[in-house]
């Protein structure tokens, strides 16, 4: 008899999808955060002064 | 809270593209489009991957209140054949999961307008977020027949926060492009409504034909085209239309009372037989002319906004034919 704790393939597969789609969704913030950074950060040096 | 109780348990394993279905991707276009032309229309100077970010803010509020609405509105999705299939009510997303995206979301596309654009425009997404998850879903949309018209601001604040993120303003023009959405909003869903009103009926959602019956609802439809399209004319009034967006306005907005007096003047939304299949654009043979007047709102509202993106890309000449 099959243990009903252990996932099923379907359960494996769905789950793997959606870790696939977090880390995609963490590295895309990352570089997100980073360009905008740059950009406002470039400004802001480029506009001083001094 | 009575609704959780009333949400199904997982049954499905969740696919990521439950979580997609769950900021109603076409929403989220049609979101991206206006407040694309808000941004584009305000004609001020802006990094273009700034502006790229600000488009995708106002994408993700917008995917971020829909999560937010299809978990509180999960018991009505539930009985209605249009929302029935939908990630939370069909157990495939456990009502919790949904909220969490949601408020996630919101925290995201708000912060980082603020940090990359400026807070006005990040105040105006959180303004538009909370007014369409608390006041309409929440409040507005059990409660009253009003809850299209008073919501649909919602829906007509991008193009605000677009121009807000582009200059860090919001003058008349700017509100100008919110008033043409906002009174576009009830002509455009009471139609809908007299040829669904059915399933709202089974969800206990109090819809314009519901309360006020199917003749007062065709009567406000007209009293709002007849509303509507001047408010439509007035950007070539005011210096954010050209030519071209008046004859679109103009030519558009005659078909549209047209129909809205077709509409007035039929018998759509009385009948009570059943129709065949789900299909939105397939309806009882008195309610054609809801029908046409629901398809062409929505192809007026779509050249209406193309044709000012359009101008201001290429340089058209606006009226100022009050100056």
């Amino acid at each position: 008899m099959s243990d009903p704790s252990r996932e099923t393939d379907v359960e494996l597969k769905a789950r793997r999808g959606r870790n696939i789609a977090l880390a995609l969704g963490l590295v895309l913030f990352v570089i997100l955060i980073f360009v905008v950074t740059i950009i406002r950060l470039g400004g802001n040096v480029t506009n001083n002064p001094s | 809270m009575a609704m959780s109780q009333a949400l199904p348990s997982a049954r499905a394993p969740a696919r990521w593209q439950d979580f997609v279905q769950l900021l109603k991707p076409r929403v989220m276009s049609l979101v991206v489009f206006t407040g694309l032309t808000g941004l584009v229309c305000a004609g001020h100077p802006i990094n273009p991957v700034l502006a790229a970010i600000a488009i995708l803010c106002i994408a993700v509020g917008a995917g971020a209140s829909a999560s937010l609405n299809m978990w509180y509105d999960a018991d009505i999705d539930a009985k209605m054949r249009r929302t029935r299939s939908r990630p939370v009510p069909a157990g495939r997303v456990q009502g919790a999961d949904a909220l969490a995206l949601g408020v996630v979301l919101s925290l995201f596309s708000v912060m980082l307008m603020g940090m990359a654009l400026n807070w006005l425009a990040a105040g105006l997404l959180a303004f538009t977020i909370i007014f369409y998850a608390v006041v309409y879903t929440i409040w507005l949309k059990r409660w009253t027949a009003q809850n299209i018209v008073i919501g649909g601001l919602a829906g007509a604040l991008p193009p605000v926060i677009g121009w807000a993120a582009a200059t860090g303003t919001v003058p008349l023009n700017a509100w100008l492009l919110c008033a043409i959405i906002f009174m576009w909003t009830p002509p455009h869903f009471w139609a809908l409504s007299l040829y669904t009103s059915e399933d709202y009926e089974k969800a206990g959602v109090p819809m314009m034909p519901l309360v006020a019956g199917a003749a007062s609802t065709r009567r406000q439809i007209l009293v709002y085209s007849l509303l509507f399209v001047p408010v439509c004319l007035l950007p070539a009034v005011t210096g954010l239309g050209g030519a071209p967006y008046l004859a679109v306005a103009a030519l558009g907005g005659a078909i549209f009372i047209l129909l809205a007096a077709r509409l007035s003047r039929s018998h759509a939304g009385e009948s009570r037989e059943q129709r065949n299949d789900d299909g939105l654009y397939d309806v009882r043979a008195g309610a054609k002319d809801a029908r046409n007047l629901f398809a062409f709102s929505i192809l007026y509202l779509t050249l209406l906004f193309a044709t000012l993106l359009g101008e201001h890309l290429m340089g058209v000449q606006t009226l100022e034919l009050l100056r």
